[in-house]
């Protein structure tokens, strides 16, 4: 495993001093340890549990339960396809399908060369543009199966 | 004071006190609802009542949807029927289900014949799967001491209970979410790279073959039948109260000469017993907490008091796991299986003269850390283990049964000598409190040179998981707690890491009422009572033993005078104590 | 400054009104005339969307764009540009209204502002593309007041969307804001601001539908001297938004109201539980919540009075089964969201293990105008048992997608093609889904019944927290009950066995039936284990979890049937019972399809027609979207 550098060490030693290191702001801490690794790695969570002297696997439980949380880091540009009901009945299946299939990855997955990764939501609440996707915190609406490559093109240059 | 609450179920009416389950109210008019993640050693921290299987749903009048029986209080007025259609197409159903994400091996499971969701399959006559579909993905692994099957797992939770509430280890917890969710150590890593102490509590109360111990009875039986070699066998005082109930004896029935004659039967060259070391063990824990305590009353403020009982193979790793800045505190005396080995494989061995290579020592335990304690590198010489393997009461249990044995036509028999003679002190030691006990019953005379007026130390004796007492030791208030549960356990150590322990001795057993609830005894599912009753038969045991301290015992006495010289000199050191090391684990 | 007085709010009131009163006048007036600093008009407001999907087609772009043009042509004074919350109107967004004229533009994009600006702002005159085109009339809308979407709503819950800046308290209390609770610590006892609440009839606006004054009173009963108010803000709903947008929109009155709660039921610990996947609402809330600290509304001694009480945010991580109230509060404990078995209620034991009261968003935003207004006037709104209005996020396959908010007892018909302006594309309505995952498809049968709790549920659906999704002709009901069961499989927690594995058998035999594989028994074992888990779950998610599939089974029985029987489907929706073809008489050979084509399954030569070939088909409908003869059908 990739040891974490001192630094991001330190900081999320302080995010669980900022908490009182107090089990029941775990999952504030995790989101802000995420928020600042970009995931959550083993060590990172073996170090909240240590400071909240509570069990790793009561941690690894609870980031294994939210979806929020990854232990993969994402793509430097994360595609959210809505799979919320009123994208779904506007056809946000073939968006997605599209997505997987220009892209070669799945759901929860990232490219090879760690550009895309490819993520559902539950809704984004742009329900007026459905179907709609993000890519980062882009929002594409009234998206058509043809629309994809273009999208992907846009964030394939830098 | 409660107020009594009636109702009626199936008719029946029943007065209960408040806050009964209705479980546990059909349980008293004989109703018996099937139940599987439901467990409660009453007493105990070891509550488990997730109501998450939903096999024991009854109908409760008025109620939109069904009831869990198991964690439903009673009201007052309240109308249940435990077995309408409704009811038993909703049971067959959940466990139709079940079994559509389970294994279906039956045939090879180990847990055939012991497992409840077999035993639910079938009182529900369910002759068939109607539903079928993908397997959730989940883990195969095996230990020194456990195997986890997790495919056969149904997510009762009781091991992750037992596992965290109970024992606060925390090796096992629930993980991911919905169809996948499963029971694991963090990062699905295996059991050795976690904390887990292989108390095996979790396997004691699995109510499938998801968890289960390892064997190693074919190893033993190659062992028996080889000609080169000479096996011996010692039991541990816990087996004795327990190994009846495996062929239909009632829990607290003590099978001591019956035990010995079906070791016997099945070709051992020598059986001893586990008691013959436990005293040995005493002269030398009981030594050493006088030599501290002695220290100590003359003012040595470095001097590591409280004194912590070493026996229980699982407290020792998980000591060695999260109390490492504490490891100066508990006893160096080895358990009494691996002073056994040590003694059988030098002491013995070289009286007999039999070569090290060709000795095989085994022992019978209540227990799945003993399987792992004998294979620790500190426990053998040139790759040589002193105790060969440790098989479990219920392995024994099968072994005799596969020999064609008849349990209850054997003859009671004699353990063989020298290392089968043993001391009531010993006996003691498979409940909550018997070593410390013991350790009193010989720290005492040996300190004052008195005799004790009351053996029975009934201040210490109990099933409260923590315990403590101040005793009387000639003058000098002796202030002693005793802890079962790896959680009581914790409290003490972490009342020691904060400079605030009052205590000068400390007994710790992992499991629920000492050895004799131990993870490899005859399933107690979920009978609290099983356990007490095995307790009651341990106090028996020493009441009938001639001898009940250990400095009594004549072949120990023997042993030292000629080998070892005195408790705690340099050949006892080598032989009969360890060290222990920091084995945090790290991410 | 701390307030410290019903003097000091009436002051605040006061000031506030001279910028709402402009606001609250436009939606009685008379707005035909057309303002402009040219025509003399002295002040005009530019009131421009914040909400989240209008800040997805970069609303925040036309504030800016407006902001420079000001500052360009120094009208600081005279023209001010306010973002709101959610005007509800998503369909049509992004929303900019003008003030006091009340014209109401729609799709406006940045580049628009500077059009606006000149000719309507400056110039006095509309500009008329950007104006609302009645569908039936096709004339053109300048005032939300007179169109179909707003005219039969009656807005309550969403009073202060789309007319206050939500991160401005001061303009709250313009709206009587903090009145009502000024008006519960110095004039009422709990007591009576729990039997107001019982009498109002507010039931519990999150789904079940539990008296929310009830509710209150067993919390208060309970002697502990911990207890907690919790907001539930984890709406989880796909497709469901009306919290997010009063916490967007209004997040003072879920302030306020929790004080009262607290009040009421004797708690000084507030805390909001909210799904991370809502910044911006975060955002407003934490504003509110420091505005409110600033000015001595929340904290210590709120208006010199011994009640104290503050409010914490905790944040949810992405799971659906945290909506339920003991999820809800393991969550909070930092725990796995699993349910536990009710009883213990939260308000026996909940957060911490104290006595804890839990009430969804939309349920607090009523609270305090029902304390300003009386319990006889909200329980004059709405049905017999169902009292005051609902908020709905209306969606799916129809013209108005947006916000909405009516009285209960208002018809399905109403809703869905008054209000909603009926289906998209002049298609067939099939069936609307009520309640979310919970909920079930209702049809063109019960498009005449009255919108409430317990006709929902007699219905075979449920209220849920308001999600509400118009289906068309080219919806397939097999597809939808299994888009709604794929989800719950993957937010089921996995606790309880009938919704762990039942749950993901039927998900299985619905994937058989599309797959064309399916038999009539398969139907039969749907039925059951529907029934089973709703009989036998843990929780109120699992228990209702067969809904979609129980519902649609008995409304539209017959498309099952064609899918095992037939092996059709008539929506065209199911891949494996689809067959793509190319109409050689249509085709002219542009070969569009082929490139598009993923799967290389399609040949010819230019300017001659193409065709399919099956084996290697996909049944992706790129060929179809991308043709521009209609040459490309399906069977």
């Amino acid at each position: 495993m990739e040891k974490l550098c001192n630094s991001v060490v330190e900081k999320i030693r302080a995010i669980c001093d900022k908490f009182g290191n107090k089990p029941g702001e775990l999952i504030n801490i995790l989101h802000e340890s995420q928020h600042t690794v970009g995931y959550l790695p083993m060590e990172v969570q073996a170090i909240i549990a240590e400071k909240l002297n509570i069990p790793v696997s009561r941690v690894y439980g609870v980031v294994t339960f939210y979806a929020f949380f990854t232990m993969v880091p994402k793509g430097k540009h994360p595609v959210s396809v809505c799979l919320g009901t009123a994208c779904y009945v506007r056809g946000s299946e073939k968006i997605l399908e599209e997505f997987k299939r220009t892209l070669g990855i799945d759901v929860g997955e990232t490219t090879e060369d760690g550009r895309f990764s490819l993520d559902c939501l539950r809704c984004v609440g742009a329900c007026g543009l459905a179907p709609v996707a993000m890519v980062g915190e882009k929002v594409y609406g009234h998206l058509n199966p043809a629309d994809i490559k273009k999208i992907i093109k846009e964030f394939s240059q830098d | 004071m409660k107020q009594n609450i009636s109702l009626i179920i199936d008719n029946h009416k029943v007065v209960v006190p408040e806050g009964t389950t209705i479980l546990d109210a059909a349980k008293s008019i004989g109703i018996v609802i099937p139940t599987l993640c439901h467990m409660n050693l009453k007493g105990t921290c070891a509550d488990n009542h997730p109501a998450s299987c939903r096999v024991c749903v009854v109908e409760v009048k008025g109620r939109r949807n069904l009831a869990p029986a198991c964690s439903t209080a009673c009201t007052e007025g309240m109308e249940v029927k435990t077995s309408s259609i409704r009811v038993i197409r909703a049971r067959k159903t959940v466990i139709e289900l079940m079994l559509s994400d389970h294994p279906n091996e039956c045939l090879t499971c180990p847990k055939s014949g012991k497992c409840e969701l077999q035993a639910v399959t079938q009182h529900l006559s369910i002759n068939e799967t109607p539903y079928a579909g993908e397997l959730s993905l989940r883990k195969k692994e095996m230990t020194a001491s456990i195997i986890r099957n997790m495919d056969k797992c149904i997510y009762c939770r009781r091991c992750e209970t037992m596992c965290n509430v109970y024992q606060t280890v925390g090796a096992l917890g629930a993980v991911g979410r919905g169809f996948n969710t499963t029971i694991a150590p963090s990062f699905n890593k295996n059991l050795k790279d976690t904390d887990c102490t292989y108390c095996g509590q979790c396997v004691a109360v699995c109510p499938v073959g998801a968890l289960t111990e390892r064997t190693y009875t074919d190893q033993l039986i190659d062992d028996l039948e080889n000609p080169e070699k000479t096996v011996i066998v010692q039991t541990a005082p816990a087996v004795r109260v327990a190994l009846g109930e495996e062929f239909g004896n009632a829990p607290g029935s003590i099978v001591t000469g019956k035990l010995v004659a079906a070791l016997k039967d099945l070709g051992f060259d020598y059986v001893f017993d586990t008691d013959f070391s436990a005293d040995a063990t005493i002269m030398e824990e009981g030594s050493e907490l006088l030599e501290r305590l002695t220290k100590f009353l003359n003012g040595d403020k470095k001097v590591p008091i409280p004194l912590m009982t070493s026996c229980c193979p699982a407290w020792v790793n998980f000591y060695e796991h999260n109390f490492p800045d504490l490891l100066n505190y508990p006893s160096t005396a080895r358990s009494p299986q691996q002073m056994f080995g040590a003694i059988a494989k030098n002491y013995w061995a070289e009286k007999m003269n039999i070569p090290r290579e060709k000795l095989v020592v085994v022992s019978v335990m209540p227990c799945l850390a003993k399987k792992f304690e004998c294979q620790r590198p500190e426990f053998s010489t040139n790759g040589n283990p002193d105790v060969d393997y440790s098989i479990t009461t219920r392995e024994l249990a099968t072994l005799i049964r596969r020999a064609n044995i008849n349990f209850e036509t054997l003859p009671h028999m004699e353990f063989d000598n020298p290392l089968g003679e043993s001391t009531g002190a010993a006996a003691i030691f498979g409940s909550t409190g018997g070593v410390l006990e013991a350790a009193l019953r010989t720290a005492y005379e040996l300190h004052t040179g008195k005799t004790l007026p009351k053996i029975d130390f009934d201040e210490v004796r109990g099933m409260d998981s923590l315990r403590t007492a101040t005793i009387d030791f000639d003058g000098f208030a002796l202030n002693v707690a005793i802890a079962y549960g790896l959680g009581n356990a914790r409290k003490l150590m972490e009342e020691i890491r904060a400079g605030k322990s009052k205590y000068h001795v400390i007994e710790v057993m992992a499991c629920p009422g000492g050895c004799i609830g131990g993870g490899g005894q005859p399933l107690h599912h979920g009978d609290f009572e099983v356990i007490k009753a095995r307790q009651k038969a341990i106090y028996e045991e020493d009441k009938n033993m001639p001898l009940r301290k250990s400095h009594e015992n004549k072949s120990i006495i023997e042993m030292y005078e000629k080998y070892f010289g005195k408790p705690l000199s340099e050949k006892a050191h080598a032989l009969l104590h360890t060290h222990y090391s920091d084995k945090t684990i790290k991410y | 400054m701390k307030i410290s007085s019903i003097e000091d709010l009436k002051k605040i009131r006061e000031q506030a009104s001279v910028h709402l009163k402009p606001r609250e006048q436009g939606d009685h007036q008379d707005s035909s005339v057309c303002c402009g600093l040219k025509k003399g008009t002295p002040k005009i407001q530019i009131l421009t969307c914040g909400g989240t999907g209008c800040k997805a087609s970069q609303s925040h772009l036309i504030s800016e764009n407006f902001k420079k043009l000001i500052a360009e042509n120094n009208l600081e004074g005279k023209v001010e540009v306010i973002t709101t919350g959610c005007f509800g109107f998503c369909e049509k967004g992004p929303i900019v209204k003008i003030i006091p004229d009340n014209t109401f533009y729609t799709k406006v994009k940045p580049e628009d502002a500077e059009e606006i600006f000149k000719e309507h702002i400056v110039g006095g005159k509309r500009v008329n593309r950007l104006l609302y085109v009645d569908p039936k009339r096709k004339t053109t809308v300048s005032d939300s007041k007179h169109m179909d979407f707003y005219r039969k709503q009656v807005r309550i819950a969403l009073r202060n969307c789309g007319l206050i800046d939500p991160e401005d308290i001061l303009e709250y209390i313009g709206r009587d804001g903090y009145f009502a609770l000024a008006d519960c610590l110095l004039s009422r006892s709990p007591k009576a601001v729990i039997d107001e609440i019982k009498k109002s009839g507010l039931r519990g606006r999150g789904g079940g539908g539990f008296p929310t004054g009830l509710k209150w009173e067993i919390a208060s009963k309970n002697q502990s001297k911990e207890k907690y108010v919790v907001c539930n803000a984890d709406e989880g709903d796909p497709g469901a938004f009306m919290d997010r947008s009063i916490m967007e929109g209004d997040p003072n009155s879920i302030v306020e109201a929790m004080a009262i709660c607290g009040y009421a039921i004797g708690a000084s610990h507030g805390l909001v539980y909210i799904r991370a996947e809502y910044p911006l609402a975060v955002e407003r809330l934490k504003i509110a919540i420091k505005q409110a600290r600033e000015l001595g509304l929340l904290g210590k001694k709120i208006l010199g009075t011994s009640f104290s009480f503050d409010i914490d945010i905790r944040y949810g991580a992405g799971a659906f089964v945290c909506g339920e109230e003991t999820a809800l509060i393991h969550s909070m404990e930092g725990r796995r969201g699993e349910p536990t078995l009710k009883p213990p209620f939260p308000a026996e034991s909940g957060y911490n293990g104290k006595p804890t009261n839990v009430n969804n968003v939309e349920t607090f935003a009523n609270i305090p105008i029902i304390i300003n207004k009386g319990a006889d006037w909200f329980s004059s709104i709405g049905s017999d048992r169902s009292k005051g209005t609902k908020v709905f996020a209306l969606a799916g396959k129809i013209n108005n997608v947006g916000l909405i908010e009516v009285p209960m007892g208002t018809t399905l018909r109403e809703v869905i093609f008054d209000i909603g302006g009926g289906i998209k594309g002049g298609k067939q309505f099939k069936a609307v889904q009520t309640g979310g995952p919970s909920g079930g498809c209702l049809t063109e049968k019960h498009l005449d019944t009255p919108i409430d709790f317990d006709t929902l549920t007699a219905a075979g659906s449920m209220m849920g927290s308001g999600g509400m999704i118009v289906m068309d002709e080219d919806n397939c009901m097999v597809s939808v009950a299994r888009f709604y069961l794929d989800f719950i499989v993957g937010e089921s927690c996995g606790k309880c066995t009938p919704c762990r594995i039942g749950n993901k058998r039927m998900l299985e035999i619905l994937d058989k039936i599309i797959a064309g594989d399916g038999t009539m028994q398969d139907l039969e074992k749907l039925k059951t284990l529907a029934g089973v888990i709703k009989d036998t779950a843990l929780c109120g998610l699992g228990q209702t979890s067969p809904n979609p599939v129980l519902s649609t089974l008995s409304n539209f029985y017959d498309e099952y049937v064609e899918h095992v029987k037939d092996k059709k489907c008539r929506a065209k929706q199911c891949k494996a019972l689809l067959t793509y073809m190319i109409n050689p008489e249509k085709c002219i050979g542009c070969h569009a399809c082929a490139i598009g084509c993923p799967a290389g399954a399609i040949e010819g030569v230019a300017r001659k027609p193409h065709a399919i070939i099956f084996s290697k088909c996909i049944k992706c409908g790129m060929c179809m979207s991308r043709c521009k003869f209609k040459a490309v059908s399906v069977i």
